[in-house]
This record gives structure tokens, C-alpha cells and sequence, in this order.
């Protein structure tokens, strides 16, 4: 019955998108300047029937519908009701259906909340949006469909991987796709401008919105893939350098770009092209990492089971998505007279963008090196953190440094920046980060550097509060918050401790100036797993601070796994962490134990990046 | 100048696409397939049972040998072991085995119950051995020529297959 | 003046630090060696037999008083370059490594180029 319903509202979906197409090409020769009530109705219809589509999906999760494979892959009659939920999108199939709505939804918006922007420009958008639209639904129906049927319909379904059931994954993967998949509507939207000829300044106005809501939602999906990663894969770290979280990552240095790019675009009417390109690179760099990541021809921590038949299809997709967009850029591209003077803002933003487009290639070719040494000479290289740290981090110093002063130029004109300010700021950085090393004591050139540039942003961004003159409060927040984030790894990074040793019950463990005491373990039995629970009693000879930490060995039943939870005690100032594991034939536990001085600030300062995204995006539909 | 960006950037574009396509049918797991050709480590080993210590010298004049990774408490090891027996009942082979991370009186149990395939047996107890060898799980296995050229590595228990093939190899 | 007290602090600053030696330090080793066994993690974050036995070879090799490309070349020739991290700077990722900072060189000049015009 679900199987029956859901296929219709995709066929229907597939007419409908057909449809839009069809009216708003006719449409589009019509003398008058108004879009036809059809293609709104059609719209509506559209974003509802999609929607209604998603939740019989949902329906079929919650009451355990095995007769769809989706259901009986993913889920399990014993599971809570909300990992039944999120389920849905915790698989490729489901997950592809929250991409055509998200790509359906913002068609619809896009449409009816640019009603100030010229008819064709608003019909080539949704012409090109729906024929992504089309490209996505085809590939359910044929390839990926969540509704297709197994028979004879199994009892009991084979659940979902244990680590995937956690509050932070089920949210993670909407937010992470209202950022990318949100990105297509001002890929359409450049399209449609280059056709119509439709471009500066009011182009920019037109997509500022959209770029700020996807940016804000792809920052906040990035933090919560990486709060997930910190605590359930039991490593102590947050980023991996992992191909898939690369895959989120370069959507975002592109959106980054754009962003500043637009404000030049918004003012001065220059850089059209080289913003459109950022708006195509976005999109195009979206549909790259799902290929990436739904073909498996990458290897990752994140596993998506994997078959080569959606890679073709995502490739030929992406393949001629790029191609059409090459081909007009390239036809309507008119080479464009750039006046502008050193020191002014859009120099600054030029700086940014230059910036962006370092991280993008560096962490770009980073993540395709090794399918290339693979391809061409049959070598396998890893590319892994140690790559990116030394690449990336020396280049961020600079950077952070362009960040403080940028803001403060002006437009146009040319104007010496304040010397003697910066001077006095990047004394008082020094002098900070001489306190901080002088009394915690620590080795590397580059991790000062690291402090010393983002407290010079930090400094510099609290400095321009006090400015009254153009004074822009999200902006403020975003860059402040970059700054911390900066220090905080920096920080964070530079003087945690670790330690690894093997302990058995009963048994106390002096480590320079840590006590551990593995006091017993329990048994326990869950409803969907059993439990090895240590008790280990962690004692910090400086701060005279104990604490028992109880990390966990889990063993999963449906689907058979072992798991090590880590245990986790955040405070303002650090963060205690450890996880336990057996050793196999000995009665000692490998236990890994961390003290990560303000990792709480990592998360914080992230959220308060997105926040000024967010703060810019109502003070963009404040003044237009 | 413009053409010549033009053509580069489509066929940079076209390049990468083409790469991806040809990736789609690869394996993106690692394997030790580019190992084949190489030559092993020196040997230095210690015997299981006595004082002995092998070497180079004691292998040189084998025409075929293979290094077989094993331990008592590795159930996949039983499941390879028949092949192991098959294949030292031919003379143009010879097996070395080398017990990894093991207890002597374990391993040596593990071989009367089943049988002792090997032709030389020794022992690897704190497992920095293996990584001479270039072993990153037991079992594994490693068939080499008298010249200690790598000619086949086995990843995992061997199979009816493996064992048809290290046939072939040996024949020829 | 200021740029002068400026200068001697931040000399100041990086003064403390030169005299504190860099140690071969065993952790960072592990942190650039990939666990083979395991998904996507470096033997430093696993606790697998064979990132076990691993961490072992490496102690010793760093007794012995190898350098630590010297222990990566030993590593890479028994596992291949999939065992290592931070690829080698040779002939085949000669782009890996210089591309980003040709692109960063090559990005410098479009600026500088676009804002002289004048």
C-alpha cells in the first residue's frame, strides 16, 4: 500500500516538474511582466505532493513496514520511534528524497519571494531548478527507490548501524542539506541570469538570501558532524580530514567566497562573472562529493554502502550539469573593465576570495590525488591529516591577519589603514600569547603564530564595536567568532594531554600527574545492546580534581556490532575524556584518556559563526 | 588567450570526469597487489622448538617456499589449515611457518590436533616480525621463489582457489 | 619607535621558545601512520593488534636512532604508500604538494594585476 502510494507521488512529482517546465517556457514569450498563475498553483501542488511523498516514507518506518527494503535495510521493530524517524534520511535511498524536497522546496520559495526581479529571470530559475528536480526524481524511481518492495516481506528488519543511531546524526544530515542541496537554486538562478542577461547588482540582491541561508546551515551541519565524530567515534578528535567530511567542507569554502564576493557585486557592480562562477562552482562541488561519496570510490570512516550503477548515474549527472554550465558561462562570458584601488574594501574581498580558493584547490586535490595516483600509476597513497595541517595551517596566519584589517577599508577610495592601531593590536596579541605559553608552557613556532593572528582578529573585531561608523553587527560576530574558533584549536590542540596504558581491575596507574584507578566493571543489558561498563576513577594531582569516568564496550544486536563509548565530562575549562577497549587474550583493558582544555569553545564559537550568518540574513530582509 | 583558457578549463573538466569514470569499477580498499615483484626482508628467525636460527641460507635452495602467518587462537587459521596440509604433501614446496603472538604449548597442541604441515616452524612473540614481512593480519601468506622474490601474497585464510593457483605457479 | 618595541617583543616572544629542542616525538609518528585493518584511522587512535605491534616496531626503530623518514621509507617499502599519511614529496605527488601554492603564487598575481590597473 505504502510502496503503491509513495511511487505515484514520485511519478506524479516527475509530471509536475514536466509540467512547470512546459508553462514556464510558454510563459516566458508572454508580453505581459507577470508569471502565470499555473506554474504557481503547479509549484504549490509540486512542494506539497513531494512532502506528502517523504512522509509516507516516514509512516512506512514508523509502523515497520518490511515490505520496502529501504525499511527492512535500515530499521528494526525494537528501535525508539525517533531513530525510526530519522531512519528515513539515515539511508541513501531516503536521504536522496530529503535532497529533491529541499531542491523542490526552494524552487517554490525562490519563486514566490522574488517578486521584485524581472518575469524571465524568475522562470528561467525555476525552469533550470526543475530539470535538477527531474534529474533527482529519475534517479529514485530508476535507481535509488526507497519504495521499492521485497518479497516475501521479511519479519523483522536488519536495524540501523548502532553508531548512526544518536541524537547529533539524526539531525546532522538535514542541516548539512538545507546547506548544499539548497545551493542549487542560485546555481539556476546564475544560469538564468547569463540567459537573461539579468546581472549585477540586482542579481546579487536576488540570490544574498539564499546564499546566507544555505552558508548559515551548512556551517551548522559541519558543527554537528563534527560533535558527532568527537564523542561517538572515540578518538578524541573532531575533524578527520576524511574524505566525506572534505565532501562538506568544500561546498562551504565556495559559499564563503560567494558571500564576500556578492557584497562587491551588491556596491560596485564588478566581479558579475567571477560570482556567478562561485555560484556554479558551489552547486557543481555539492553533486561532486555525493558522487564521491554514494559511489564509493573513495575510502572513508563514514561507510554509505556503496554500488557502482549510482555512480554512473550521479556521474552522468554531474557530468552534464557541468558541462551545460561550462558552456554558457563560456558563451556569455564578456571580459569586464575591474577598476580597483589597493587598500579599499574590494581588494580585501578579493583577499578573501584568493584565500577560499587556496583551502578549496588544497583540500580539493587532497581528497582526488589518491583516486588519481590510483587511476594513472596503480600506486594507493593516503592523504590524511598530517597533509592538511601542514599545508593549510601555515597559510591561516596570514589569513586571520587580512581578516582583522579587511572589514575597515573603504570603498573606493583609497585610504592609508591605521598603522599605529594595528601595531598596538598586534602588541597586545604578543604579549597574550606570551602569558598564555609563558604559563603553560609549550614548543612550536606555529601554534604562537596561530595565537598571536587570531587574537590579533579577536582584538581588532572587538576593537570595531566600539567604531561607530559602518558598523556591522553580524559581520562582527562571524569574524569574532572565526578568531576564537582559530584559538580555541589552536589552544585546544597545543595543550591537551594524552595518555595510553593498560590497566586491569583493581589495579592504580600513576602517569606524571594523573592517578588512574580502574575500580570494576559491570555488566549490563539493554534493550538493543549489551553493555561492558568500566569504572575508572581519575585523579589530576594538580588541580586536586577526581572523577569517575564510566566508559562503555557495547555490543549491538541488530546488526551485530561492537562499539566503544567514550565517557565525557565537559566543563568550561576542559574537557575529561576516555574510552576503554579489551585486549584480546590478557585481562588488561587498553584505556586511552584525554584532558582537552576548552573544547566546549570550539563548539561554541562555531555556532556563533553560523549566528552571524543568520543575524545577516535579517538584516539583509531588513533593508531590502 | 581566452580560447586557450577555454580549452584548458574543458579539458582539465573532461580529464577529472574521465577519471572518475574509470574509478567507478575500482576497489578503494587497500591491497597488496604493487608488493608482487619485490623482494622479502633477510630472514632471521628463531625456531619454535630449539636454539635453531634460521636464515637466508636455509631457504635458497628451496624452488618455491611459502610463509604461512598463523597463531592457535585464530579461528580463520583452522579454516585454512587442510590447504596448508594439501599443499605440503607436494615436494616442489616447501612451508615455513611462523607462529605469531602465540604460546608455544598452544601452538604446538594446534598442530597435533591437525596435523604439522610445516617444513620449518618458528616463532614471532611479540609480533615485530610480521612487520618485516609486511603482514598486517594473521593469517596471511606469502609465496616467494629461491631468489626471495615475491611471486603471490595471500591476505586472509587460503582458500581452494589460492591453492589452485599457488598449483599453477609451481607447475610452470 | 613603536615598531621598534614591537620588534623586540615579538623577538622576545619567540626567544623562550628556540631553546626548547624539538624531540622525535613517537605519538607523531603514529599519528601519520594509517591502521590498515581499520577504517579510516591512524594506529595512534586504534588499539588493533596491528597498530599494537606497529607502535612496537616504531619504539624500536626509534631507539635504533632512525630518522623518521628513514622509518617511514622502511614502513612505506614493506606496506606500500597507503600506510602513510602525509605522502612522500616525490616525483608522482610533486603536484599534491606544490599545486596548492602555485594556485596561492598564481592568485597573488590576479591581484595585484587586477588592483594596479589604475
Amino acid at each position: 500500500m505504502l510502496s503503491n502510494t509513495g511511487n505515484f507521488l514520485l511519478s506524479l512529482n516527475i509530471l509536475l516538474s514536466a509540467l512547470i517546465i512546459y508553462y514556464s517556457y510558454n510563459n516566458l514569450k508572454t508580453s505581459d511582466d507577470l508569471i502565470s498563475q499555473k506554474v504557481f498553483k503547479i509549484s504549490i501542488l509540486q512542494s506539497t505532493s513531494i512532502l506528502i511523498c517523504f512522509f509516507t516514507l516516514v509512516s512506512a518506518f514508523l509502523v515497520s513496514d518490511f515490505s520496502l527494503i529501504t525499511v527492512y535495510q535500515n530499521s528494526h521493530t525494537l528501535k525508539p520511534i525517533f531513530y525510526k524517524i530519522s531512519g528515513t534520511w539515515g539511508n541513501h535511498e531516503g536521504s536522496l528524497l530529503l535532497w529533491v524536497i529541499i531542491l523542490t522546496l526552494f524552487s517554490f520559495l525562490f519563486l514566490i519571494y522574488n517578486r521584485k526581479h524581472p518575469k524571465n529571470y524568475r522562470l528561467y530559475t525555476l525552469i533550470i531548478q526543475n530539470f535538477l528536480i527531474l534529474g533527482f526524481l529519475f534517479f529514485i524511481l530508476f535507481n535509488s527507490n526507497p519504495f521499492s518492495l521485497i518479497s516475501p516481506s521479511p519479519n523483522e528488519g536488519l536495524g540501523l548501524n548502532p553508531i548512526l543511531q544518536d541524537p547529533a546524526l539524526a539531525i546532522h544530515p538535514p542541516l548539512l542539506y538545507v546547506g548544499f542541496v539548497g545551493s542549487s537554486i542560485y546555481f539556476s538562478a546564475a544560469i538564468a541570469s547569463m540567459i537573461t542577461n539579468y546581472a549585477d547588482k540586482s542579481f546579487a540582491k536576488s540570490i544574498k538570501s539564499w546564499v546566507l541561508i544555505s552558508w548559515s546551515f551548512q556551517t551548522l551541519g559541519i558543527l554537528v558532524g563534527s560533535i558527532w565524530a568527537y564523542y561517538e567515534l572515540g578518538w578524541g578528535g573532531f575533524w578527520f580530514w576524511d574524505p566525506v567530511e572534505n565532501a562538506s567542507l568544500l561546498p562551504w569554502f565556495a559559499m564563503t567566497a560567494l558571500l564576500h564576493s556578492l557584497l562587491v557585486l551588491e556596491r560596485r557592480n564588478v566581479l558579475y562573472f567571477w560570482s556567478i562562477i562561485l555560484c556554479l562552482l558551489t552547486f557543481i562541488l555539492s553533486v561532486t562529493g555525493t558522487f564521491l561519496v554514494r559511489s564509493g570510490i573513495l575510502n572513508s570512516v563514514h561507510t554509505f554502502a556503496n554500488d557502482p550503477t549510482r555512480g554512473i548515474y550521479i556521474l552522468a549527472f554531474l557530468s552534464i550539469m557541468i558541462l551545460v554550465a561550462v558552456y554558457i558561462l563560456f558563451l556569455k562570458y564578456k571580459p569586464a573593465n575591474v577598476e580597483i584601488n589597493s587598500n579599499s574594501k574590494e581588494t580585501f574581498v578579493l583577499v578573501n576570495n584568493w584565500f577560499m580558493m587556496f583551502y578549496l584547490i588544497t583540500v580539493l586535490l587532497g581528497t582526488l590525488y589518491p583516486i588519481f595516483t590510483d587511476a594513472i600509476s596503480n600506486n594507493k597513497i593516503s592523504v590524511g591529516p598530517p597533509f592538511y595541517n601542514s599545508v593549510i595551517i601555515p597559510v591561516v596566519i596570514v589569513f586571520l591577519f587580512f581578516m582583522a584589517i579587511g572589514p575597515n577599508a573603504k570603498w573606493i577610495k583609497n585610504k592609508f589603514i591605521d598603522l599605529k592601531i594595528y601595531s598596538l593590536i598586534i602588541l597586545a596579541a604578543v604579549l597574550l600569547n606570551f602569558i598564555i605559553f609563558f604559563f603553560f608552557k609549550s614548543y612550536s613556532i606555529i601554534s604562537n603564530l596561530i595565537v598571536i593572528s587570531s587574537l590579533f582578529l579577536i582584538l581588532s573585531s572587538i576593537m570595531d564595536i566600539f567604531k561607530k561608523i559602518s558598523f556591522n553587527f553580524p559581520r562582527v560576530v562571524s569574524h569574532l567568532s572565526f578568531g576564537f574558533l582559530i584559538l580555541f584549536i589552536g589552544l585546544n590542540h597545543n595543550f591537551s594531554i594524552e595518555k595510553d596504558f593498560n590497566l586491569k581491575i583493581g589495579e592504580t596507574k600513576q602517569i606524571d600527574n594523573f592517578k588512574f584507578h580502574l575500580k570494576d566493571l559491570k555488566l549490563v543489558q539493554d534493550t538493543n545492546y549489551k553493555a561492558v561498563i568500566g569504572s575508572l576513577k581519575v585523579n589530576d594531582l594538580l588541580s586536586k580534581e577526581e572523577r569517575v569516568l564510566k566508559p562503555e564496550i557495547r555490543i549491538y544486536d541488530n546488526p551485530q556490532t561492537l562499539t566503544y563509548e567514550a565517557s565525557i565530562q565537559t566543563n568550561f575549562i576542559r574537557d575529561y575524556y576516555l574510552t576503554m577497549s579489551n585486549i584480546d587474550r590478557s585481562d588488561y583493558y587498553n584505556i586511552k584518556f584525554q584532558k582537552k582544555p576548552l573544547m566546549i569553545w570550539i563548539w561554541i564559537s562555531v555556532a556563533m559563526l553560523s549566528l552571524g550568518g543568520f543575524l545577516s540574513l535579517l538584516r539583509h530582509a531588513k533593508y531590502n | 588567450m581566452q580560447n586557450i583558457i577555454k580549452l584548458i578549463t574543458v579539458s582539465l573538466l573532461v580529464f577529472i570526469l574521465g577519471i572518475f569514470y574509470q574509478s567507478l569499477n575500482r576497489s578503494s580498499n587497500y591491497d597488496t597487489k604493487f608488493l608482487v615483484g619485490n623482494k622479502i626482508a633477510d630472514i632471521e628467525l628463531s625456531d619454535l622448538q630449539s636454539e635453531k636460527f634460521f636464515t637466508n641460507d636455509d631457504f635458497k635452495n628451496n624452488k618455491y617456499t611459502l610463509i604461512n602467518f598463523w597463531a592457535s587462537w585464530c579461528a580463520p587459521c583452522r579454516v585454512e589449515h587442510p590447504y596448508l596440509m594439501i599443499l605440503s604433501r607436494n615436494k616442489d614446496i616447501k612451508i615455513l611457518g611462523i607462529n605469531f603472538k602465540d604460546k608455544k604449548i598452544n601452538a604446538l597442541k594446534f598442530l597435533e590436533e591437525l596435523g604439522d604441515p610445516y617444513d620449518y616452524l618458528a616463532k614471532d612473540n611479540n609480533g615485530k616480525q610480521s612487520v618485516n614481512f609486511g603482514i598486517y593480519g594473521i593469517p596471511e601468506s606469502i609465496l616467494i621463489d629461491s631468489k626471495f622474490n615475491i611471486l603471490k601474497k595471500i591476505i586472509g585464510p587460503l582458500n581452494e582457489k589460492d591453492l589452485k593457483e599457488i598449483k599453477e605457479i609451481i607447475k610452470s | 619607535m613603536k615598531i621598534k618595541i614591537l620588534c623586540l617583543v615579538i623577538f622576545f616572544n619567540f626567544s623562550v621558545y628556540a631553546t626548547s629542542n624539538e624531540i622525535l616525538n613517537e605519538s607523531r609518528i603514529h599519528k601519520n601512520l594509517r591502521c590498515l585493518l581499520c577504517q579510516g584511522q591512524s594506529i595512534a587512535d586504534s588499539n588493533s593488534e596491528f597498530a599494537q605491534t606497529l607502535k612496537m616496531v616504531v619504539k624500536d626503530l626509534v631507539k635504533q636512532g632512525k630518522t623518521e623518514d628513514e622509518i617511514y621509507n622502511f614502513l612505506s617499502d614493506k606496506y606500500g604508500d597507503w600506510i602513510l599519511y602525509k605522502p612522500k614529496f616525490n616525483y608522482e605527488n610533486f603536484l599534491l604538494w606544490s599545486f596548492p601554492y602555485l594556485v596561492l603564487v598564481f592568485g597573488g598575481f590576479i591581484i595585484v594585476f587586477l588592483v594596479k590597473k589604475r
